[in-house]
């Protein structure tokens, strides 16, 4: 292939700038970047939006010029740290990739052990091993531009998103929760089926992917906006959930580790 | 001229996850050729600790974003045997469905997406786009169908929603499987299409003799469950793993490594097909044929035609799958779960080889200890261990060192790493 400029693009028929992407992960699965190469009905649409620089996973060539940097992955260890910042000085606009960067995703499980040797040595017994004491998201050390909820995150989210950023306009994430979506989509509601869900305090904008396969929220995309969390325990306790089944999602994630430590305290004292 | 040259590949690109080539080759001698992984740890085995057995698919799934479907089925396996409980021959059969597709999805993802690209001198499958998009359109055509039934099984292609332990959440609609029935006989074609454009690549020749691990079959092509088995002859039940696993901690690696019989196993497609050949359906083996494919191959390059191989036996078994769903009448989709204190393992072949989770449980069904041992982590010592003998063959035989780097970094990529996953 020889190196001159890629011909003009056009988006759905209409001609636009390129962005330049660079796609990066730190501690995850590195299914928030699959899930750009699950876009198989979109793929080259979505290809033909952004002029893609570095995409490890996919691609050898890479670029230190790009202007939007998504980050995929929480941060467990100090040479994260670094690689971070570095990316952040480069990128224009920083996008945090899915829950694990926007919350510390199930990395943060483990920080809710009070001991991180505890940790290392149920993984490597007494041989030492780099890791920081806690998983944390990108924000708690760089600013973040943007945050793209969702584990995964949704494939028809992000090429909104993405395609508002390069006509330039605002983008605006779902105020309301995961419940309103269920309600519009004529599910059944999981509590009548008798099984748990956070769809009423979680941030809307997945269409109630879950709830759709008769499978409860378990808060991956965070709080919504003014997200009732008393009434949400209310109705959780009403219909016979232990603290511990409410506890299990809520920690789940990060979206919600504030009110999970408070319903720890509380389960402590009492 | 004899070779000298340092080869320093830090983060070696389209793979999963994070892995290093270090070579160094003085006057055509191996001084030293190591494959590192600096993949950040990310303790699932202890997250899981004091958790009740729902959260464990849930969660471990989310080790790997590729697998995550065999992940899920794994650790369903896992607890269901703890309890004691059997699934029914329904959620069994949408199981294997759902994974053949994510097999599918998986290879074809590999073959087109990492591994092709080498074949034609070009970084990525990104500049194909411009040249030769229908090629891109045909992988992309099979990937949809695949990720589009996993979808319509599992609930999702990423991290499932409907399946859950004692079976499913909710079924797919007869008429979604009828659809899909039509799709996997028109993706046919599309499989033989990808059969020619692989003929046309040249498959490094190169041999190295190494045992195979992988489950053993019984009556059909294992997937889920049952015996394991090695090239060398060694037989152990799944609730044995361990003793097929060996896991052990080296410095040059955050993911552990393993060995049996000797130094180092391999497991994957390849290992797969070395030791169930005779399972694979009609068509596949005829495919295997065709690239002079037959067990046991020590090829590691030929990896990567074992997994073309295994696409067309998914594909073929999903059509006589769905059959025999629509020929039987729905059951009810879910068991009830009753915990009780105990062990459970669960084993099964994901894309890139054996999984095996394991778990001990409380009486409440709490989690006191966890285990899972990944394929990729199977495999770094083996390639460890390719990578010198290949590098030690090619400085002795003058190659060019951007050969050598090229032929470094294909070999590690023909088994397909999931990184992260390995590290977990």
């Amino acid at each position: 292939m020889d190196a001159k400029t890629p011909p003009p693009r056009t988006y759905l028929g209409i001609p636009v700038p390129r962005p330049k992407v660079a796609f990066f992960e730190l501690s995850s699965c590195e299914g928030c970047q699959l899930q750009i190469m699950n876009n198989e009905a979109t793929l080259l649409d979505f290809l033909s939006l952004v002029d893609v620089r570095t995409f490890r996973e996919a691609m050898t060539e890479r670029s230190d010029d790009y202007d939007i940097a998504f980050v995929e992955g929480s941060v467990t260890r100090s040479d994260e740290i670094e690689r971070l910042k570095k990316i952040r000085a480069t990128a224009r606009v920083l996008v945090a990739f899915g829950s694990c960067a926007c919350f510390g995703g199930v990395n943060q499980l483990r920080n809710r052990f009070a001991d991180p040797a505890w940790v290392k040595r149920q993984v490597y017994g007494d041989s030492p091993i780099e890791t920081n004491d806690a998983a944390r998201p990108l924000e708690d050390f760089v600013p973040v531009d943007l945050r793209i909820f969702g584990c995964p995150v949704k494939k028809e989210e992000v090429e909104k998103i993405v395609a508002n950023i390069v006509l330039g306009k605002s983008v605006v994430q779902p105020k309301y929760p995961v419940c309103m979506e269920c309600k519009a989509n004529e599910n059944a509601c999981l509590f009548d089926l008798g099984e748990p869900c956070l769809g009423p305090v979680t941030r809307g904008g997945c269409d109630s992917w879950c709830p759709n396969s008769r499978f409860g929220c378990w808060g991956c995309r965070g709080p919504a906006d003014d997200a009732n969390m008393v009434q949400m325990l209310e109705i959780l306790k009403n219909y016979g959930f232990s603290a511990e089944t409410i506890l299990d999602r809520l920690e789940c994630f990060g979206g919600f580790a504030s009110h999970a430590a408070e319903i720890r305290s509380t389960l402590k004292t009492s | 001229m004899k070779l000298t040259q340092t080869i320093d590949i830090r983060h070696l690109t389209r793979v999963e996850g994070h892995g290093n080539i270090k070579i160094s080759i003085r006057d055509g001698k191996l001084e030293e050729a190591r494959w590192e992984v600096v993949e950040t740890p990310r303790f699932f085995e202890a997250m899981l600790v004091g958790k009740k057995w729902e959260n464990a698919p849930w969660i471990c799934g989310r080790i790997c974003g590729i697998c995550s479907i065999g992940h899920t089925l794994a650790s369903i396996r896992a607890v269901e045997n703890a309890f004691g409980m059997v699934p029914s021959e329904q959620t069994k059969k949408l199981r294997l469905l759902l994974k053949h597709m994510e097999t599918l999805q998986s290879h074809v993802l590999h073959l087109y997406f990492l591994a092709a690209p080498d074949f034609v001198n070009t970084g990525s499958v990104f500049p194909i786009i411009d040249t030769k998009p229908e090629i891109v359109q045909q992988a992309a055509k099979i990937k949809l169908l695949a990720n589009d039934l996993c979808d319509c099984v599992g609930g999702r292609r990423l991290h499932p929603t409907r399946t859950v332990v004692g079976g499913f959440t909710m079924l797919p609609t007869r008429e979604e499987l009828v659809r899909f029935k039509y799709r996997l006989q028109d993706i046919h074609k599309d499989l033989e299409r990808t059969v020619d454009l692989f003929h046309l690549f040249r498959i490094p020749a190169f041999s190295r003799e190494t045992e195979f691990v992988s489950l053993k079959a019984d009556g059909s092509y294992p997937f889920i469950g049952g015996d394991l088995v090695s090239t060398d002859g060694v037989v152990k039940e799944e609730r044995e793993y361990r003793a097929m696993t060996n896991e052990y901690l080296v410095e040059q690696s955050t993911s552990k490594w393993s060995r049996l019989s000797r130094r180092s196993f391999a497991v994957g497609a390849l290992a797969r097909l070395n030791n169930n050949f005779a399972f694979l359906h009609p068509a596949a083996r005829e495919v295997a044929g065709l690239f002079g494919l037959a067990p046991v191959n020590h090829n590691p390059f030929m990896n990567n035609i074992a997994q073309l191989v295994e696409c067309v036996h998914v594909v073929m078994e999903s059509i006589d799958l769905i059959r025999e769903l629509l020929d039987g009448s729905w059951q009810e989709p879910r068991q009830k779960v009753e915990p009780r204190e105990g062990t459970g393992v669960g084993a099964v072949e994901v894309p890139r080889g054996i999984l095996y989770h394991s778990y001990d449980f409380d009486k409440e069904g709490r989690i006191v200890k966890s285990d899972c041992v990944i394929p990729t982590s199977q495999n770094h010592a083996n390639i460890q261990h390719d990578l010198e003998e290949l590098t030690r063959q090619y400085a002795v035989k003058g190659k060019r060192d951007r050969d050598i780097e090229l032929l470094a970094q294909m070999l590690v990529r023909s088994y397909d790493p999931c990184i992260s996953c390995s590290v977990h």
